[in-house]
């Protein structure tokens, strides 16, 4: 049963929608990431869950009771937010302390449970700096242990991690999956960067122009996209537009060249679809005749090398799209930039979607990455 | 390691800047150091007729308790309004700076005249006493100086995150005002004091036209006819003014700096 329920969500500022009637459920102990660009919703819809908006329509529901008209400071949400947050007036023991005392809980009670989460985030040994005397993601921490402190009903984080540097952010949000887990308490994590949200979430909603486009476990979402927004804002994806030839076989035409999917399997004769490979998944060797080789392969030069580590990431020319490819570093010598190559496109693990479905939302901001 | 230094030219402009305001002040302490009797150097009886006036001590005690209360009424008025307007209504900033211009614009001779038919009909227990009526003058004098330090103080701060962060911990307005938001423009708001401490301390225009006995119109009375006296006055009001600030300092003081709250709304 769900514990956390959004209804039919919508709001709009002036012209704007905000959010148009998202529709989210979490159970008790589940973490969701709402995941999409700037401006597609998300930090709203958080916010609403907060209290520090209303929505136009629709309802919230925590634990059968509706709390959508009840102020932020009855609904007992733990909220971090993407600035730091931190009383500055305030040491870190004596932030984590504010929620407790407003609850007028026992002092003695007060200073165990401080102390306790202090330890938990890795800070016992801070809490007597104040804000300024900690970095950024120190304060974080205590962001964290503060919004912990009140034994909140629901976990709201809001980009938590989006101004610190990088080797930080990982470490952090390492810890906040693990404090989450320990504790089993429902969160709710609001981000842009879809390596955040596919490494922690137990589902991911991915939001576009205020609608949810796909909501969804990680592996779900980068294996098997909904639509062409999710395609595209999930890792890199390979979009081919192509015409079904023969669907008993799992034929396409793209750019001339005839393609074998499995997923083609079934679709009528002359449907428009969208062919999405991702750049792991295309093998590509040199081309000895400059072009098109072998059944299930598309001909192209190769552009630009981008060093990733253990991968590296081709652009291809091709003879009508571009190819985006990750070859082993290792081998990416024989793959020099102006190399024609032949690139293989593999009959299982490749998606197809209807161009007949696909909504409006066929170009998505490159914010998410 | 490198010797810091000081330029010559910022000796210079140090040295200017402190003759400006020495010079004054060392020749009022000399002039007020004669002898009232031989007109020449040195003797403390100015110092010793002002301190045993009794009105000396009757209207600093006065100007200082409408100091006192001009600030308080000054933060309990202003303080919830700049941080409501910041909060909820930005838009009204402009027309708040606007109307904290008027009492700059309008002269106290003025203001004062206004103010005094406007409360013509007013109970006695206001209209006669300094601590109704010319409170209220004072607050309308203070208001751009407490105005303009508050709102540098809440635009120096994430309001809107450390408010909702508040909230979201269980604190209605109140709490968060008073142990969240206050705490962290107490630098601004005892700038906004020390200013209204100075206006209240100097005030003479009002005072003396609604008839009142405060320390200014008593130096000009002193004045008139004792000048070493005072000159003595003068300096003693100085002293006590600074004393004042000073003490508003120390009891401002003994937390540490609050750090810049990123604000990335």
């Amino acid at each position: 049963m769900a514990y956390l329920e959004l209804h039919e969500l919508r709001r709009a500022f002036g012209p704007v929608v905000a959010l148009d009637g998202i529709q989210i459920e979490l159970a008790a102990g589940e973490f969701l990431s709402l995941l999409g660009p700037s401006g597609c919703g998300k930090t709203t819809a958080l916010r609403l869950v907060a209290g520090f908006d209303r929505p136009d329509s629709g309802s919230i529901v925590i634990d059968g009771k509706d709390i959508t008209r009840l102020s932020p400071n009855r609904r007992d949400m733990g909220m971090v937010f993407q600035a730091y947050s931190l009383f500055p007036n305030l040491t870190a023991e004596q932030n984590v302390e504010f929620g407790l005392r407003i609850r007028k809980h026992k002092r003695g009670a007060r200073r165990k449970r401080v102390a306790e989460l202090l330890e938990l985030v890795g800070l016992g040994h801070a809490g007597k700096r104040f804000p300024h005397q900690l970095s950024g993601g120190m304060q974080q921490r205590v962001a964290l242990a503060r919004a912990l402190a009140i034994e909140p009903r629901v976990l709201l984080l809001d980009e938590p991690l989006s101004a610190l540097d990088a080797k930080v952010r990982v470490q952090l949000r390492e810890e906040i999956r693990r404090i989450q887990t320990q504790l089993g308490i429902t969160t709710l994590y609001v981000t842009h960067d879809q390596e955040e949200a596919l490494s922690v979430s137990d589902h991911v909603a991915v939001m576009w122009s205020g609608r949810i486009e796909q909501v969804g476990t990680p592996s779900e979402m980068y294996g098997a996209p909904a639509t062409p927004f999710v395609a595209e804002f999930i890792g890199t994806m390979n979009r081919l537009q192509a015409v079904v030839v023969d669907g008993d076989r799992g034929e396409v035409e793209h750019a001339g060249t005839l393609l074998t999917v499995d997923a083609a399997r079934g679709r009528s004769r002359g449907e428009k679809v969208l062919v999405l490979v991702r750049p792991e998944l295309l093998e590509l060797e040199p081309s000895t005749n400059g072009g098109t080789a072998g059944d299930n392969t598309l001909g192209g030069e190769v552009v630009t090398h981008t060093f990733l580590g253990s991968v590296t990431r081709l652009k291809i020319q091709g003879r009508e799209a571009e190819l985006i490819a990750d070859v082993p570093t290792a081998r990416v010598d024989s793959l020099p930039v102006g190399q024609p190559i032949v690139a293989h496109v593999p009959t299982a693990g490749t998606r197809l979607l209807s161009l007949n479905e696909e909504p409006a939302s066929d170009e998505p901001d490159q914010d998410g990455r | 390691m490198r010797r810091r230094w000081i330029a010559p030219s910022a000796v210079v402009w140090l040295v200017v800047a402190a003759a400006f305001f020495l010079i004054p002040l060392i020749a009022t302490l000399l002039f007020s150091l004669r002898s009232i009797q031989t007109n020449k150097c040195c003797s403390g009886a100015a110092y010793s007729l002002i301190v045993h006036d009794h009105q000396f001590w009757s209207t600093i005690r006065l100007s200082f308790q409408l100091a006192l209360e001009t600030i308080a009424i000054s933060l309990l008025l202003f303080v919830p309004t700049v941080y409501w307007v910041h909060l909820k209504l930005p838009r009204l900033r402009p027309v708040l700076s606007l109307m904290a211009l008027v009492p700059f614009v309008v002269p106290p001779i003025v203001l004062v005249v206004g103010l005094l038919n406007l409360y013509k009909g007013a109970p006695s227990w206001f209209y006669d006493k300094p601590y109704g009526f010319l409170a209220t003058a004072y607050v309308i004098l203070a208001f751009p100086y407490m105005f303009f330090a508050l709102d540098a103080g809440f635009r120096s701060i994430d309001l809107h995150t450390l408010t909702e962060a508040s909230q979201s911990l269980g604190a209605g307005w109140g709490t968060t005002l008073t142990r969240v938001i206050l705490p962290n423009i107490r630098v601004a708001a005892l700038g906004g004091s020390f200013l209204t401490l100075a206006i209240v301390m100097g005030e003479f225009t009002i005072a003396s036209l609604s008839a009142f006995k405060t320390f200014p119109p008593y130096i000009q009375v002193v004045n008139e006819s004792q000048p070493y006296e005072a000159a003595a006055l003068s300096l003693l009001s100085f002293l006590i003014v600074w004393a004042a600030m000073l003490a508003l300092v120390l009891v401002g003081r003994g937390r540490p700096r609050p750090a810049q709250v990123a604000a990335t709304r």
